[in-house]
């Protein structure tokens, strides 16, 4: 595994800035500039560079949809939220619609915000590209046709002129997929979810998004400890402060910061990347979930450091 | 962990010591509950004196949650007390400190709740279980 790209880190609805967050960010970014001299450009770039991620960026808005680079030709993705639109932008900018390419695409589960991407995905109205589709929902082929049909959308399925095929995993079984080592685990969640381990050249990364964790039954706790065992990598739902997960959200299907790092630091993972933010949740407000979370893994720490951060549209993580 | 409680007129004071961890968390879960039946039917206040908890996790704190669901339905309430710096930041990164009422010390907390049990605590009348 080389490298991990998020094309879309919100959960449940895309979500954009707002003129008055815009306003507020170019605020602090002049009260930050006061003073001083800009003697070029350059100098410019410089200072915005320097400047952090809540002032000179953004989390981002698309909905779930993270690329895997295992090394091989084809593409990998978790997800089809809005995120794969630009990713689809993305590549054929790259390929200029020359030559068809392989997409492996691995679905969490089929809410809305997971298969919304779909029909922007420009690579699957290319005749010659391959679409292969991998999930644990029996109706994943029906889910994502169902929400091209009238009056939901007005590009029937059919037009898309990709080769796709559909291929339903198992649970708990090994697949070697696109040159990875590949493992589905069934998690809480409306409907069910699946989390994913992928294992390639000595590297593994688990997405685990839209996963409530009870909390009641070790046995369930110690069954994704050992999902998660060893991980260089855990894409984990942070969706919600444990305090809304136990008690207003609970049975909402999703999970917290601090169950994120207590899980990641029980199996001895190497890198916590929180994902799948609340879309109610400013810039600012996700900044204090990810300072929260790694105080938390400082003040809790046993062993080894755990990292932790917080994806962003846009970020990317080297293996 | 260990878990031991005194009543006060009105109020229990339980008193765990230790690590509320994935392990503690059944025993705290276990010690706590017949004091939740307890001083809810009587519609007695409890206090999770906090003083001597040196960790608690997320395990721990949904019981939290549970006891505090639990005297609400009855009407009563229910304060954790003198958390240690530690416990205090746990309790706030989970925002647990946003639903549930923490006092800064046991006799702070008596004073919320009742007058004739901070009396009885200020002379260390007190009925041992």
């Amino acid at each position: 595994m080389k490298r991990i790209r998020f094309w879309g880190t919100r959960g449940s609805l895309p979500v954009s800035l707002t003129a008055e967050e815009v306003r507020r960010k170019i605020v602090s970014a002049l009260r930050g500039a006061s003073g001083r001299a800009f003697a070029s450009n350059h100098d410019i770039e410089a200072y915005v560079n320097g400047l952090d991620l809540t002032i000179a960026g953004t989390y981002g808005g698309h909905t779930s949809c993270v690329q895997l680079e295992p090394g091989g030709p084809d593409y990998v993705l978790c997800d089809l939220g809005s995120g794969v639109r630009p990713f689809g932008q993305a590549v054929q900018a790259h390929h200029r619609s020359t030559s068809p390419q392989t997409f492996h695409i691995f679905m969490s589960h089929l809410h809305w915000d997971h298969i919304m991407g779909l029909p922007f995905f420009q690579p699957a109205y290319v005749p010659g590209n391959r679409i292969r589709f991998y999930g644990a929902h029996p109706d994943l082929e029906a889910a994502l046709r169902r929400q091209q049909d009238p009056p939901s959308f007005p590009v029937d399925f059919s037009v898309l002129r990709a080769d796709i095929e559909f291929t339903c995993l198992e649970p708990g079984r090994r697949y070697d997929i696109a040159g990875m080592s590949v493992t589905a685990k069934l998690q809480c969640h409306a409907g069910n979810s699946y989390g994913f381990r992928f294992e390639c050249g000595g590297r593994s990364v688990v997405y685990t998004t839209d996963s409530e964790h009870k909390l009641a039954d070790p046995a369930e706790t110690e069954g994704f400890v050992e999902f998660f065992r060893d991980a260089d990598v855990v894409i984990f739902d942070a969706m919600y402060s444990l305090a809304e997960v136990t008690s207003v959200k609970a049975d909402w299907g999703h999970s917290s910061n601090v169950i994120g790092v207590e899980l990641c630091q029980l199996a001895g993972a190497r890198h916590l990347c929180l994902f799948h933010h609340e879309p109610a949740n400013d810039d600012d407000a996700i900044s204090r979930v990810l300072a929260d979370a790694r105080r938390l893994e400082e003040i809790t720490r046993t062993g080894a450091p755990l990292r932790v951060t917080a994806a962003y549209d846009g970020m990317e993580i080297l293996l | 962990m260990q878990f031991s409680s005194h009543q006060y007129a009105d109020v229990t004071v339980a008193t765990p010591v230790g690590r509320i961890d994935h392990a503690g968390a059944v025993v705290f879960e276990q010690a706590l509950s017949p004091l939740l039946v307890q001083a809810g039917t009587a519609k007695h206040a409890l206090i999770l004196d906090f003083a001597g908890v040196e960790y608690i996790s997320s395990v721990g704190l949904r019981v939290l949650m549970i006891a505090a669901k639990q005297m609400k339905g009855h009407g009563a309430r229910i304060v954790i007390a003198a958390p240690p710096p530690v416990v205090a930041e746990i309790l706030a990164i989970s925002r647990f400190d946003r639903v549930l009422e923490i006092a800064p010390s046991v006799r702070k907390a008596l004073e919320w709740l009742s007058q004739k049990a901070l009396a009885a605590y200020a002379v260390g009348k007190t009925g041992t279980s």
